[in-house]
């Protein structure tokens, strides 16, 4: 069914909105009572993540078995299952969500489904055990809403994750979807490109251009093909907020991409995508399908003389080609080498023909800017940095999961609020934003306000959202390492310094992790690095040595002791480690000595037995087999 | 003017069309930035910029990083500065990191004194190598024509670049990513397993010593001392206006009295000349064209036109591997080395009473695809071949130095008759264009029966990639085309399987230029003016010759009446023509 | 030319899959991952096949393929395992576990097994950061694991 014009999209609207209505209902009520279908609540919808993460925690079993015990208790026609994407929660999923009472819960196994629909479904009766309990006061919190995870969050981006179909574009419709678009092609493209500027949007890509500005670049290049890319490589080892966007709300991005063509005057759309990412694929195609279907994809959009269509691409494994010059490439078919700038995209991209590249979050904001207006959008945020910003929030943090701040929080309050704190109470060390071009922040950096100049002046970047938590136990010379190995391994090895310079900085960092650096080293790592930056082709090289400089300039002492005096504080770097044993506590017993697999363990049964520290290869081994806790590590 | 920006670099105001990078910028005010990758031989289709190296790093004011002067344009107001302390440390760690990861053992390099990154290293005052590390593991071959050694190769891609924008052969390119990057044949197969051509283009571009010539010269100096052998000699039109540029000389300068002097200085018997073998080309070549010609406006619809010159084995390479359903187009005749070497091993060796195993024919050429010619088995009789084997323009100048001939004081020479004797046609083979204006010069008046009125042909003259042109032969339009590079020849193939090709006769060189700047000539390191000068010098030689049309030269007359009896008799084509296979790869 | 001889049907297949891409060189990456799904692997023959329907050098197949980290011209095993090595899974001990799968499968990254059943790679980020460390087996993605879980889990997999 075609839909041919801006008010057949609106009564196509309102009549979605039914289907939505108990969700709509509940998310701006707090009900503190459950409800079930004894209780005389006629409706209810279960609302099983079908995002990555829970996926993997066997969700789609839940799904499953929901079904199988709705059809078994004859309820089916009642009570509807719905699939949405990413709650964001991942730490603690699968998420089963019930509305409309909200009930929130947290890692549900396929075996708590009968119970759920028993207890609460027909009974009213929340399942206690299955609900979020707060690590503060220890009590069971039912409703999200109520959760500090959420409570600090402002969902923009992630306006429809976790709460509609993605594979149902009325759901979408529902929410407003495709209203931006209707009106923007009601009003001149030059205004709506003028609401963008206004809004204040920069790229989410990570280098934070304003998106407004870079449209007005595109749309000054005429030719006859002309060209819309989304960027949704999403490289960053360790962020998933693209992915979860596309996951969840599909239809945002294709929207977008659309009022953008709309805008700088091109027709064509193409989504460059990680392979690796066969869901967001899938939920990508079902989207491009449907909106085909209900010819808001085609020719003559909603009656206009717009006509757009979207193809997707695939990447194949290599992080250069989050890189627009490489990622182009790549969708020609070649290898992913980025090529000097200018000329940009905008003027020279896709086989030549202009291009306009945007990042899958920034793209998302689109839609919500138009609906809402610049002023709205702009009044979120701080001055330079309007808006809000996905985090990918990982590491060694309790509440690990995907969440959306104004711009200008703090990285306590996403740490310490949001995130729950460090897990299992160790020491907070370091937050790593801005992935591997990013930097290692410390202590003395959590109460900045988070945008892209103080990020930048910190020391690190935006970069796409990544936010990796350390405690204690992690060694910062390592750290860099591990984000070096990275670029090594993705460096495409078209210009020198990244080639062989991030090369040479990763085995300099290998000799001081074992323990074979000199402070000349350190020395030739820091213009190593600087080099690198000023001379490197592309972003990749350019900001490949942010890892080891930030550690070198926050964590300097831990580079001296690695050298200096051979020790790696955080028992990471094992070449360091010197494993010995304690004669008081040793009883003798030898079963460390059997489980040697270097033999570096001799001694006389009863008598303390000792570790030559010559032999020994650092295994570690011995410290699990010895049942005295004799065994020490330095 | 309207179209030039203003600019300072290093102070010093400048005023450049606009469209120029920072790297000529400079060079037009004389500040010579050190480049390494970037090639860019103006006029011609030949570039490769990748902006790989970083060695030609500047600083421009408002910008966060250094850029590649070589690949960025100059703007209105830009204020470059191309030696600052941060320029100058940046350039250094750059080289230090390329040799690095390179074997640095330039005493034992075949490039050593001709290599531009031991030229950097020295200009770059680098005392050490700071930085030790891993040494990326790369294959070294050695074929017919080429040897590689991927050790050597510091990833400039301008031989990617030669191989795929400018021949489209398409074997040569990079593979894998990061540090373990390498350029690489397809597949990683030996060359002789792909469809190189062994035009030699890549080695001639390589600013390293990782892709050079097969070195015959151990093999030759042996023969040389071998008293049981008779050692000949056949150098090739564009040797002589390249080979002074190895001692020094000004690009453009003639050295044939030289060049034969040297040659017997080294110890050849004789030396002969193989614009004889270009004279002879022209007689048999043109008798085929005019054969298909008369066919043609006999009414023949069989008839296949174009006719295309066959005298450059890369060409002949290239159409195995890619026309193999073309290859009734080309000419039969071998290439003048080819047919010099057959007339050597028969015509002359009877004459002298000579027995062929004792004969060896070493030819001397710009070229190192006429080394791998030398190998085919069709130009071998019981497996002695035609020509021995081949030494490059290269290879003779360090032979030169290596055998304590002080070049400077060689006198003039003449070359040993018979096969010494050439006219000036023979002579512009080493230009593209040459093979063409040649023929033309022997067809025009053998069809017309009158003498040309004036005999250059400047119409197919130049750098341009295709030429074309039009000559009446008696009210009948002979239409020709005259291509260089490979690319250039694979539009022109391309169209005649469409059926588009509207000439009567092609002429096809696989370098750029022609012989001139073939992969065996002295190095040209980018600069497009020694092509330039040695194109002019051919033109030169041309004029400064007696005799300027191949039919004329009577030892070719004596040749034919002697010996062959006339073009495309019998004898001729069991010496002088040659057939090809389908060497495509399934 | 090559040791590997292809089946008539595999080179229909192949041939097939360019055609399904109207054998245009710009989607010779969407070619290249189908093929690969569909052989498993991307030996010599195969690129050659697409290089000729594609009518392009071979060597710029070959330069895509080994290019890609996710193309391979070796065949994996039967069933492919890979550890994320991405950040949130490193920071939370992911190398410990793939030092696990190396010691419990005998092989080494980027190897397979000698019976051709296991092969072992990394990989940077499935997105699940939220269960790191994180392992995929074939399609199934093990979140939370323990290097003490690795036998158990490989175990599962005995014919
Ligand atoms: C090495 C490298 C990797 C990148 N990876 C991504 C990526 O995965 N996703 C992305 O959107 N942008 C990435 N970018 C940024 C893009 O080049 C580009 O700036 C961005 O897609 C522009 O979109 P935006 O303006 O909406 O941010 C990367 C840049 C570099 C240098
Ligand atoms: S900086 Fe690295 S990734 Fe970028 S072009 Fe250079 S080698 Fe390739
Ligand atoms: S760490 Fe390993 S090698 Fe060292 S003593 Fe213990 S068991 Fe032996
Ligand atoms: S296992 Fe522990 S108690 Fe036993 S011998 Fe070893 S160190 Fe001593
Ligand atoms: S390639 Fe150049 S720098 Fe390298 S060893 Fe040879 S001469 Fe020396
Ligand atoms: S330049 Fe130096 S290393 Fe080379 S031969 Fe002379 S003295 Fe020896
Ligand atoms: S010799 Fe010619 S065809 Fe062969 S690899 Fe070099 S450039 Fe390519
Ligand atoms: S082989 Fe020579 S020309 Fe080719 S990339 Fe290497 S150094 Fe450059
Ligand atoms: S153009 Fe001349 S030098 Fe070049 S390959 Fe052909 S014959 Fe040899
Ligand atoms: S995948 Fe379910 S909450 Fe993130
Ligand atoms: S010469 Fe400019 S980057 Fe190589
Ligand atoms: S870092 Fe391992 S799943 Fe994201």
């Amino acid at each position: 069914m075609k839909i041919r014009s801006a008010d057949a999209l609106e009564s196509i609207r309102r009549e979605a909105l039914k289907a939505l209505s108990v969700r709509e209902a509940a998310n701006s009520s707090v009900l503190e009572s459950a409800s079930g279908l004894d209780k005389g609540t006629p409706h209810m919808e279960i609302l099983c993540c079908g995002g990555t993460g829970c996926k993997a925690s066997e969700s789609s079993k839940i799904v499953d078995n929901f079904n199988q015990a709705l059809a078994a208790h004859g309820i089916a026609d009642k009570v509807k299952v719905i699939v949405p994407g990413c709650f964001g929660f991942c730490e603690k999923g699968p998420i089963v969500k019930i509305v409309p009472d909200n009930t929130f819960y947290t890692s549900v196994r396929p075996e708590d489904v009968e119970e759920i629909v028993v207890s609460h479904i027909i009974g009213g009766e929340r399942v206690e055990r299955l609900l979020y309990t707060d690590p503060g006061s220890g009590s069971h919190i039912s409703d999200s809403k109520h959760m500090n995870f959420y409570r600090k969050q402002l969902r923009i981006a992630l306006r429809n994750c976790g709460f509609i179909d993605p594979e149902n574009i009325l759901d979408y419709i529902a929410r407003d979807g495709y209203k931006a678009l209707a009106d923007s092609l009601q009003r001149d493209s030059l205004e709506v490109l003028a609401d963008i500027k206004a809004s204040g949007l920069r790229g989410r890509g990570g280098a934070g251009f304003p998106t407004g500005v870079k449209w007005e670049i595109a749309r000054k290049f005429n030719a006859p093909h002309k060209y819309v890319v989304c960027n949704a490589d999403e490289g960053d080892p360790g962020a998933f907020m693209d992915r979860s966007i596309m996951e969840g709300d599909p239809n945002s991005v294709i929207e977008a991409m659309m009022i953008c063509g709309y805008c700088i005057n091109a027709n064509h759309g193409l989504i460059y995508i990680r392979a690796e990412y066969p869901l967001a694929v899938h939920r990508l195609q079902v989207a491009i399908a449907q909106a085909r279907e209900y010819g808001l994809l085609g020719d003559n959009i909603l009656g206009t003389d717009f006509c757009f269509d979207i193809e997707i691409r695939y990447g194949a494994g290599a992080f250069v080609c989050g890189e627009e010059t490489a990622l182009i490439h790549s969708m020609e078919g070649k290898r992913g080498e980025p090529t000097l700038k200018p000329p940009f995209p905008a003027e020279a991209g896709y086989f030549g023909n202009p291009t306009n590249v945007n990042n899958v979050e920034t793209l998302a904001n689109v839609p919500v800017i138009l609906t809402k207006g610049p002023a709205w959008f702009s009044s979120i945020g701080t001055e330079k940095s309007k808006g809000t910003k996905v985090f990918a929030l990982a590491g060694k943090i309790n509440n690990v999961g995907l969440i959306e701040v104004p711009m200008g929080t703090t990285l306590r309050e996403i740490i310490y609020d949001i995130g729950g704190g460090v897990k299992n109470g160790k020491k907070f060390k370091a937050v790593q934003t801005g992935g591997p071009s990013g930097g290692c922040l410390t202590e003395k950096h959590l109460d900045i306000p988070i945008d892209y100049e103080s990020l930048a002046a910190a020391g690190s970047m935006m970069g796409s959202g990544g936010m990796i938590v350390m405690d204690e136990d992690d060694c910062m010379v390592s750290v860099a390492k591990f984000f070096l190995e990275f670029t090594v391994g993705e460096s495409c090895g078209k210009c020198t310094p990244c080639r062989i310079g991030n090369k040479r900085m990763l085995e300099i960092l290998d000799r001081i992790t074992d323990g074979r650096g000199t402070m000349e080293d350190i020395d030739k790592l820091e213009n190593l690095a600087k080099v690198i930056k000023d001379t490197a082709l592309c972003g990749l090289g350019q900001t490949s040595p942010n890892p080891v400089l930030s550690t070198l300039s926050n964590f300097r002492e831990e580079y001296e002791e690695h050298v200096k005096d051979h020790v790696c504080r955080a028992h990471k770097c094992k070449a360091l480690l010197t494993y010995a044993i304690d004669p008081v506590l040793c009883k003798g017993c030898s079963a460390c000595a059997r489980g040697c697999p270097a033999d570096a363990i001799t001694g006389e049964v009863r008598k303390p037995f000792s570790i030559n520290p010559d032999k020994c290869i650092r295994c570690g081994m011995c410290i699990s087999r010895c049942k005295f806790g004799a065994i020490k590590v330095y | 003017m309207e179209n030039m920006i203003n600019l300072l670099i290093d102070k010093r105001p400048v005023s450049v069309p606009k469209g120029t990078t920072v790297l000529d910028a400079a060079a037009s005010i004389g500040i010579n930035i050190p480049a390494l990758c970037h090639m860019d031989l103006k006029g011609t289709c030949v570039k490769s910029s990748p902006a790989a190296c970083r060695i030609c790093v500047v600083e421009i004011e408002g910008r966060r990083n250094l850029a590649p002067s070589c690949a960025t344009m100059v703007t209105e107001g830009m204020v470059v500065s191309t030696n600052s302390a941060r320029v100058v440390r940046a350039r250094k760690t750059v080289a230090e990191l390329i040799l690095s990861d390179h074997p640095n053992d330039c005493l034992t390099c075949p490039k050593c004194n001709h290599c531009e990154l031991q030229q950097l290293v020295t200009r770059f005052n680098i005392r050490e190598m700071p930085y030790k590390g891993e040494q990326s593991e790369r294959k070294k071959e050695v074929t017919a024509a080429i040897t590689r050694n991927m050790d050597k190769c510091i990833l400039c891609r301008r031989c990617e670049s030669m191989c795929n924008s400018v021949q489209t052969v398409g074997v040569l390119g990079a593979v894998k990513r990061g540090f373990e990057t390498t350029i690489a044949p397809t597949f990683d197969r030996m060359f002789s397993e792909t469809d190189c051509t062994y035009c030699g283009q890549c080695v001639a571009v390589c600013p390293t010593g990782a892709l050079t010539e097969r070195d015959n010269t151990d093999r030759l100096l042996e023969d040389l001392n071998n008293p049981d052998k008779i050692v000949i000699a056949q150098p090739a039109p564009a040797v002589r206006v390249a080979l002074g540029e190895e001692f020094g000389m000004e690009p453009g300068t003639i050295v044939t009295g030289k060049l034969a002097a040297s040659l017997r200085a080294l110890g050849f018997d004789y030396v002969f000349d193989t614009d004889f073998g270009a004279d002879l080309t022209i007689m048999e070549e043109g008798a085929e064209i005019l054969h298909r010609l008369k066919a043609f406006l006999g009414g023949d619809k069989n008839v296949k036109l174009p006719i295309m010159t066959s005298c450059c084995p890369a060409w002949v390479n290239f159409y195995e591997h890619n026309y193999p359903d073309l290859l009734e187009y080309p000419s039969s005749a071998k290439s003048p080395a080819q047919m010099f070497g057959a007339i050597a091993k028969t015509y002359w060796a009877q004459k002298m009473g000579i027995p062929r195993e004792k004969l060896v024919v070493v030819s001397v050429m710009p070229c190192l695809a006429k080394k791998f010619e030398c190998e085919r088995e069709e130009f071998k009789v019981d497996g002695n071949p035609d020509v021995d084997y081949s030494i490059s323009t290269r290879e003779l100048a360090r032979l030169i130095k290596r055998s304590n001939i002080d070049w400077n004081k060689l006198p003039d020479e003449d070359f040993d008759k018979p096969l010494g004797e050439s006219s000036g046609a023979a002579a512009i083979f080493g230009a593209t264009g040459g093979v063409m204006e040649a023929a033309l010069r022997t067809v025009y008046e053998v069809y017309t029966g009158k003498t040309l009125p004036r005999i250059e042909f400047t119409q197919v003259r130049g750098l341009d990639g295709i030429k074309e042109a039009e000559i009446d032969l008696n009210g009948f339009k002979l239409k020709v085309c005259v291509a260089h590079t490979l690319g250039n020849a694979r539009i022109l193939m391309d169209k005649l399987r469409a059926g588009e090709l509207p000439y009567h006769v092609v002429e096809v060189m696989a370098c750029p230029g022609g012989c001139i700047d073939g992969g065996g000539q002295p190095y040209h390191h980018g600069n497009v003016d020694i092509i330039k000068a040695r194109a002019k010098a051919i033109y030169a030689e041309d004029s400064g010759k007696p005799i300027r049309k191949s039919h004329e030269n009577p030892d070719i007359q004596k040749l034919y009446k002697e010996f062959l009896g006339e073009p495309l008799s019998e004898r001729s084509h069991q010496l002088l023509h040659t057939h090809y296979f389908d060497k495509s790869i399934k | 030319m090559s040791e590997f001889k292809l089946s008539c049907e595999a080179a229909r297949e192949v041939e097939e899959i360019c055609e399904k891409f109207h054998n245009d060189p710009g989607e010779l990456i969407s070619i290249l991952h189908e093929t690969q799904s569909k052989l498993g692997y991307l030996p010599e023959p195969v690129q050659r096949i697409i290089a000729r329907k594609l009518s392009i050098a071979p060597q710029k197949v070959y330069g895509v393929v080994t290019f890609y980290s996710f193309f391979t011209m070796t065949p994996k095993g039967r069933i492919p395992i890979s550890v994320c090595l991405g950040t949130a899974c490193y920071v939370r001990g992911a190398d410990k576990l793939l030092e696990e799968f190396k010691r419990v499968l005998g092989i080494d990254v980027g190897e397979t097994t000698p019976d051709g059943k296991f092969s072992l790679d990394c990989l940077r980020c499935v997105g699940a950061c939220g269960l790191a460390p994180v392992a995929t087996i074939g399609d199934k993605v093990y979140g939370r694991l323990n290097p003490s879980d690795i036998k158990k889990i490989v175990a599962e997999y005995a014919d």
